[in-house]
C-alpha cells in the first residue's frame, strides 16, 4: 500500500468492516495515508453525497462511522470489497506531547482517541506515562472503543447519562473529579459542541491546556467557501484540533 | 501604504482607495463578518463578500469544490442566506473594517436585470464601498441563455438596471465581473463600460469538468464547476489584457493569482488590483501577507516605487514587439 495524499477523490477497497458498537461500524481500507490523529478526511459515495470524517487509523486507513443520517447509513451498507472514495487528509490534528495526558471522547466523538492513544503511546519514553482515557454517551449501546482502550491496558473512565454504565452522569463530570485527583499535563478531547465548552472551562480553570477536536458543517473542507466557520476561525483549515489557551513554546 | 521597502502599494477603483492592490475575490471566505475582518488582518486592500441573491439559496449538494493538482474546481451553487440577512452581516462588517482602511465590496446576483436592480438597492442601504455584479457564475444558470456575462446585451442590461437603481439611493460604484468563457471579452467589457460600469473584475472562473474513472460519474454534485488557482492565470491574463485595450476602466485582475510575481503580471496586463481567492487553499491565510511581501520584493529589486511603473507595461512591449522586425532565427531559412 502506498501512502498518498488525495487531491481528487481517491478510490479504495474495502478490506475490512467491523461492528463497534450498536450504530458504529469501523470501514478498513485497502488505503493509507501519511495523517495524524485529530485530521479528517471526506468520504465520498458518487450520486450520494460527501462528508467529512475524523481519521481513525492511518495505516490502514481506518474510519469509525456512527450511523445518524442519511449518508452515513449508506456507508453502513457498504460491504468489503465495496469502493469508497476519500480525499485528505485535511486540518490540523492533535499535536502529541510527553507528560501526563487526559483523553476525553463523548458520543462518537472517540474516533480519533484511539488512533491518538496508539501514538501517544509509541511516543511515549521508556518511562513515560500511560494515557487515562475518559469516554461518556448516552447509553451503553453508545460508548465507543471502550474494549480498545482496556485491551491497551489504559485505564478508561466511562460515564452514561441513564447510568447503563460506569458512572451515571456526563463525561465532563467524570473528568472533574479525574483533575481533582490527579495531575495531567495536557487534554485531548473530541465530542459535541456542549461537551468541549463544559471541558474548556474545566480545562482554564486550572491553567490546563486542552486540544479540542470540534465538528462543523463542511463543503469544500479546503479552507475557502466559510461553511464550516465558527467564531471566525475555519474548522476545515485552522481546525479541526483548536488549542485552549495556546500552549507557549509548544 | 508605504511599505517597509519605501514603495507605494496604493491604488483606487473607482474613487475607492485601497491601501494595497489585493482584493479578497467573491466566494472566499465572506460568508461572515469575522471572516472578512480576518482577511483584512491578514493583509488584504479590500473584501469581497460571498455573492447573495434576493431569496436565500442553499447551493448545490457535495462534492462542491476540489484541489485537482493544477487548480481547484467548485460549484458550490451561490449559497447564501439572501439580501436581507446579507445586509445585515455587511453592515457589521462595516463597522469592524472601518478602524483598518479596508474598503468593503458587496457582491450581488440575480435571475432578470430588475431583480439585479432590486437586489443592489436593498444591499446599498448597508453603505458598501463598491457593489460587485456577479454576471458571471458558471455554476447556476442565471438568464434564459446561460450567464448575462454572455452576451453584450444581457451584461450591459443588468449594468444598466443596476446603476439606476442605485441613482435615487446613494452613490455607489459598481464592479461588474466578467466571464472568461466568451467569444470576445472585449466586446462585453466595452457594453459594461458603456452602460456605466465604474469598474470590472476579470474573470469569473472557466467552465471544467472532472470526472472520477473508476465511478465513471462527474466528481462534482453538480457536475461542471468553476476552475480556478494556477490553471486559470494565463486565461486570466489574456482577459484582462484584452479588457484593458477595450476599455478604461480599472480592473480588477483575478484568476489564478497565487504568489506576488502572479500579481506583477497581473498589473502588467493592466489590472489596477488584484483579485485574492484559492492562493488561501494553497497558502493558508499568510497568503495575502506573502504575496505582498513578494510584490514588493519584484518592484524593489527592479527599481519601481509604485505599482504604477508598472501597469499595463504589458501591452507597451507588445506593441514594440509587432511594429519591431525581429532578426531571423538561426538556421530557420534552411527549414
Amino acid at each position: 500500500m502506498t501512502a498518498v495524499t488525495s487531491l481528487p477523490p481517491s478510490p479504495a477497497r474495502i478490506a475490512k468492516k467491523t461492528a463497534e458498537n450498536s450504530k458504529t461500524i469501523s470501514l478498513i481500507l485497502d488505503a493509507s495515508i501519511p495523517a495524524v490523529p485529530g485530521q479528517f478526511a471526506m468520504l465520498w459515495l458518487p450520486g450520494v453525497d460527501e462528508k467529512p470524517f475524523s481519521i481513525a487509523g492511518r495505516d490502514p486507513l481506518t474510519f469509525a462511522i456512527a450511523n445518524v443520517g442519511p449518508f452515513s447509513g449508506a456507508l453502513h451498507t457498504l460491504k468489503p470489497g465495496d469502493t469508497l472514495w476519500f480525499r485528505g487528509p485535511f486540518g490540523n490534528g492533535y499535536s502529541t506531547a510527553e507528560g501526563r495526558s487526559l483523553l476525553v471522547g463523548g458520543g462518537y466523538g472517540a474516533a480519533p482517541l484511539h488512533f491518538l492513544a496508539l501514538e501517544l503511546m509509541a511516543a511515549r519514553g521508556e518511562r513515560g506515562s500511560l494515557p487515562t482515557v475518559a469516554i461518556g454517551a448516552r447509553t451503553e449501546a453508545d460508548l465507543l472503543f471502550i474494549p480498545r482502550f482496556r485491551a491497551l491496558g489504559l485505564d478508561t473512565h466511562v460515564a452514561t447519562e441513564d447510568g447503563s454504565a460506569g458512572v451515571k452522569g456526563r463525561v465532563t463530570d467524570a473528568v472533574a473529579s479525574l483533575l481533582d485527583s490527579r495531575r495531567f499535563e495536557r487534554v485531548y478531547a473530541c465530542g459535541p459542541e456542549a461537551m468541549l465548552e463544559a471541558l474548556g472551562s474545566l480545562c482554564a480553570g486550572r491553567s490546563l491546556p486542552a486540544q479540542l477536536s470540534h465538528e462543523a458543517y463542511m463543503r469544500c473542507g479546503i479552507g475557502l467557501c466559510g461553511a464550516c466557520e465558527h467564531g471566525g476561525r475555519l474548522v476545515c483549515m485552522d481546525g479541526p484540533v483548536f488549542t485552549v489557551p495556546a500552549e507557549s513554546g509548544a | 501604504m508605504m511599505g517597509a521597502r519605501g514603495i507605494d502599494l496604493s491604488c483606487s477603483i473607482a474613487g475607492v482607495k485601497l491601501k494595497n492592490p489585493l482584493v479578497l475575490a467573491s466566494g472566499i471566505w465572506g460568508t461572515s463578518p469575522a471572516l472578512l475582518l480576518r482577511a483584512a488582518r491578514c493583509g488584504a486592500g479590500a473584501v469581497t463578500a460571498k455573492t447573495c441573491t434576493l431569496a436565500p439559496r442553499r447551493g448545490h449538494k457535495n462534492p462542491t469544490a476540489v484541489d485537482w493538482g493544477h487548480g481547484l474546481l467548485n460549484a458550490m451553487g451561490l449559497p447564501n442566506p439572501g439580501v436581507e440577512e446579507e445586509t445585515e452581516m455587511l453592515r457589521e462588517a462595516k463597522l469592524l473594517l472601518a478602524p483598518l482602511g479596508v474598503p468593503l465590496i458587496a457582491s450581488i446576483s440575480a435571475d432578470t436585470s430588475d431583480d439585479f436592480g432590486r437586489a443592489a438597492a436593498l444591499i446599498a442601504r448597508a453603505e458598501p464601498d463598491l457593489i460587485e455584479l456577479n454576471i458571471s457564475c458558471p455554476n447556476i444558470q442565471d438568464c434564459d441563455h446561460g450567464i448575462f456575462a454572455g452576451h453584450p446585451q444581457s451584461a450591459a442590461a443588468v449594468t444598466r438596471a443596476v446603476k439606476s437603481a442605485l441613482k435615487s439611493v446613494v452613490k455607489i460604484p459598481c464592479i461588474v465581473k466578467l466571464a472568461p468563457n466568451v467569444p470576445s471579452i472585449s466586446e462585453i467589457a466595452l457594453a459594461v463600460a458603456e452602460a456605466g460600469a465604474d469598474a470590472i473584475t476579470a474573470i469569473n472562473t472557466m467552465p471544467g469538468m472532472l470526472i472520477d474513472a473508476e465511478s465513471g460519474r462527474p466528481v462534482l454534485a453538480n457536475a461542471t464547476g468553476g476552475i480556478s488557482g494556477p490553471a486559470l492565470k494565463p486565461i486570466a491574463l489574456r482577459c484582462v489584457h484584452e479588457t484593458r485595450e477595450a476599455v478604461r476602466v480599472p480592473i480588477i485582475g483575478t484568476g489564478g493569482v497565487v504568489t506576488g510575481i502572479d500579481a506583477v503580471e497581473m498589473i502588467a496586463a493592466g489590472a489596477t488590483a488584484v483579485g485574492v481567492g484559492s492562493a488561501v487553499t494553497y497558502r493558508g491565510e499568510r497568503a495575502f501577507a506573502l504575496i505582498l511581501s513578494e510584490l514588493e520584493g519584484w518592484l524593489s529589486a527592479h527599481g519601481h516605487g509604485s505599482l504604477d511603473d508598472i501597469r499595463g507595461c504589458a501591452h507597451a512591449k507588445a506593441q514594440a514587439v509587432a511594429t519591431s522586425n525581429p532578426p531571423p532565427v538561426p538556421g530557420w531559412e534552411r527549414g
